[in-house]
């Protein structure tokens, strides 16, 4: 079975329709890049399977693990192993990122019926993924991304990412607002939670990013379709060329 | 002067005041005093929504009567008392239980008193003759018709006299308790004087004994600090969920003393917290903050008199206010500079949360300058928790009560990151996590 399946999703928001019969098929183990031109629906997309309100899904279905993913509340989602890394992660001023990290965590746990993790190991949990991706300790004790620069909003969300062990993780323009370096830290941190369970789903308008994050399959999104797949090289026939040949074809 | 019919209720109070008259305290010139703030009540009556300071607390519509005095409470009572003080009870305080209005001695901890403090029950005071202490203890201003009432009809309360110097390790705790199971009022009044360079944390609460229903408690707190004092005051209301909760304190600081007041109301039906404070000495220094955290049909009001009257003084408001279903908060804070004030340093800032489409929060600061070199501000704002915030933690897998529970703490954390000490910080933390569990 695949673990994430979008057949023929059909979007508005209010009167607008921004996906129309959009297909996507992610297997255990893959790396999937969606590129697009802007307001070709690739954060419509992430928002529809993460559970964002205000989106109204008028047709088709989106299945992880042969389950029916609309159905389910954010939170579900979450606890299911599905983790979506904003483009621009908010600011939570007056909840420390421990706290929040400590109780997300453990409401996905009570969710999933498991035990409740202890203060101390979690404690200890944190520290070793902070110190694996250059995250100093005192950002766990400031407000969740509270006076955060770019590079570390980004950082903190893929601490989240490693600390929930999420089966799908969709990356949303992971690469926006980051310098070089940042980026770099970014993609390293993403590529070391690279394994076969897990797939990720890597939203980029660049190709950039893709030299840090190399994908399995490649596809371009316009007009809220999917209007051709490929393998990685596909990635850099864009970059050449752009999107404007599939804006037509769209 | 208008001559306003009595209504049915103003007549049946009249009568109680009548009958209780014998049950309270103090003779010659406190009884003359009484009689004269009950017929200054009696003019106005119960407060309504025509007059200013009343008008998003209408009590005529809210509370319609006053009921008669609770009698004193019996064994049981005060066993009910005992087993609510003990839930609620705070480690390292020095504990003073006033039950169904009257001081409860084997309650409280009247023990191995520090040295240079002093506490009496009120009604031994008055009883005493002591003229000097009752004069104090009657001594606040009868314009306001609550105030008036609780300063004809209190029967008990506690006399606290702290000496010059005197640096309290052991914070005291009044406890108030309504206990009795037929809704009765009760009044108390309490003095609280700090001399010069002392040092005092207060911590009062108003819990309900259990099956107390539908009880009124009028309380009234005074307060003098002398100069270079300072007082921590802490007040958590956790009446029963049916109950009125009329209060005032009156608090006046020397030069360079310190209040830091912080209060919570979480509990009963209606609830109207009066605070007035004065910066009468040179170089004080005032923080205020509170926090409401009512659903239901909930009514809470806290209206604050900043009274700046003297130079060089600096005084920081913070209120929050958390209101879920059809509950209402009102915060009115009113700020005097006083035309000798100059230099005064005022600030006020209050923030609703509204938890529901029915929920409503009333919020009118004042300011009111006749002095000219002054640095004077405040703020209000009102508003609905953030989506995209709740987005957010709902994507990371906490549940949508949870997710707003942790944005809720946040909200409020400011006001309650105001308390000096650790324990008492925490003491609030746990009141306002009662709060968002029971809504979970």
């Amino acid at each position: 079975m695949s673990l994430l399946e979008v057949k023929d999703l059909q979007v508005r928001v209010e009167e607008r329709e921004i996906l129309h019969g959009l297909s996507l098929t992610v297997n255990p183990g893959q790396v999937h890049a969606i590129m697009g031109p802007n307001g070709s629906g690739k954060s419509t997309l992430s928002h529809v399977i993460a559970g964002k309100l205000g989106y109204e899904v008028t047709g088709g279905q989106i299945l992880f693990r042969g389950e029916d993913l609309l159905e389910m509340e954010p939170n579900e989602r979450a606890a299911k192993g599905v983790f979506l890394a904003f483009q621009y992660p908010v600011e939570i001023p007056g909840v420390t990122t421990w706290n929040f990290l400590h109780a997300a965590l453990n409401a996905q746990r009570k969710a999933r019926g498991e035990d409740e993790i202890s203060s101390p190991a979690f404690l200890k949990k944190v520290r070793e993924v902070a110190k694996s991706l250059n995250i100093p300790q005192d950002m766990l004790k400031r407000g969740v991304n509270v006076g955060f620069s770019g590079g570390e909003k980004k950082r903190n969300e893929i601490l989240q990412m490693a600390l929930f062990e999420p089966a799908v993780c969709i990356l949303d323009e992971m690469d926006s607002g980051l310098d070089i370096d940042a980026l770099r830290i970014a993609a390293d941190g993403v590529n070391a939670l690279r394994s076969p369970e897990r797939a990720m789903v890597v939203i980029t308008h660049y190709q950039r990013l893709l030299n840090y994050i190399v994908p399995d399959v490649v596809h371009v999104m316009s007009k809220g379709r999917v209007v051709k797949s490929g393998g990685k090289e596909l990635a850099l026939e864009l970059e050449e060329s752009g999107y404007a040949q599939f804006e037509d074809a769209a | 002067m208008n001559v306003v019919a009595k209504t049915e209720t103003g007549r049946a109070l009249g009568d109680a005041f009548a009958v209780a008259r014998d049950r309270l305290p103090g003779k010659g010139k406190i009884a003359d005093q009484r009689r004269q703030a009950f017929e200054a009540y009696e003019r106005s009556g119960l407060p309504h929504r025509r007059i200013e300071d009343w008008k998003y607390t209408d009590l005529r519509a809210l509370m319609r009567e006053v009921l008669p005095l609770a009698p004193a409470p019996d064994a049981a009572a005060l066993g009910r008392a005992a087993a609510a003080v003990k839930l609620r009870a705070i480690d390292g305080v020095r504990r003073l239980v006033l039950v169904d209005g009257a001081f409860a001695p084997d309650l409280s901890d009247l023990g191995n008193l520090e040295k240079g403090l002093g506490i009496r029950p009120l009604r031994e005071v008055l009883d005493a003759g002591d003229g000097a202490l009752s004069a104090r203890a009657f001594a606040t201003d009868i314009s306001n018709p609550m105030v008036a009432l609780n300063g004809a009809m209190a029967t008990d309360g506690v006399v606290i006299e702290i000496a010059d110097g005197t640096v309290l390790a052991q914070p005291l705790h009044i406890v108030h308790v309504a206990s009795g199971t037929a809704p009765a009022s009760m009044f108390t009044r309490s003095l609280l004087r700090l001399g010069r360079d002392t040092n005092v944390t207060l911590v009062e609460s108003y819990l309900a004994g259990e099956g107390a229903k539908a009880y009124q408690a009028h309380d009234g707190l005074i307060v003098a600090i002398g100069d270079n004092a300072r007082l921590d005051h802490v007040r958590l209301v956790e009446d029963a969920i049916d109950a009125f909760n009329i209060s005032s304190a009156t608090i006046s600081l020397g030069a360079h003393a310190h209040l830091n007041t912080f209060g919570l109301t979480s509990g009963g039906h209606v609830s109207r917290y009066q605070l007035t404070v004065t910066c009468a000495g040179e170089g004080s220094k005032v923080e205020t903050n509170g926090v409401n955290l009512i659903n239901g049909t909930q009514h809470a009001d806290t209206t604050l008199f900043m009274d700046h009257a003297v130079p060089h003084c600096a005084s920081r408001e913070i209120f929050r206010a958390v209101v879920d279903d059809r509950a209402h908060s009102v915060f009115q804070g009113r700020i005097i500079v006083r035309p000798d004030a100059q230099k005064t340093d005022a600030k006020m800032m209050t923030r609703a949360l509204l938890l529901s489409d029915d929920a409503e929060a009333d919020n009118k600061p004042e300011l009111e300058i006749f002095a000219d070199d002054v640095t004077c501000g405040h703020g209000a704002t009102t508003g609905a928790l953030d989506e995209s915030l709740l987005f957010y933690m709902r994507a990371r897998g906490l549940p949508e009560k949870e997710a707003q529970a942790l944005l809720i703490q946040a909200f409020v954390g400011e006001a309650i990151e105001s308390i000096a000490s650790d324990a008492l910080r925490e003491v609030a933390i746990a009141t306002a996590q009662r709060w968002l569990e029971a809504r979970a």
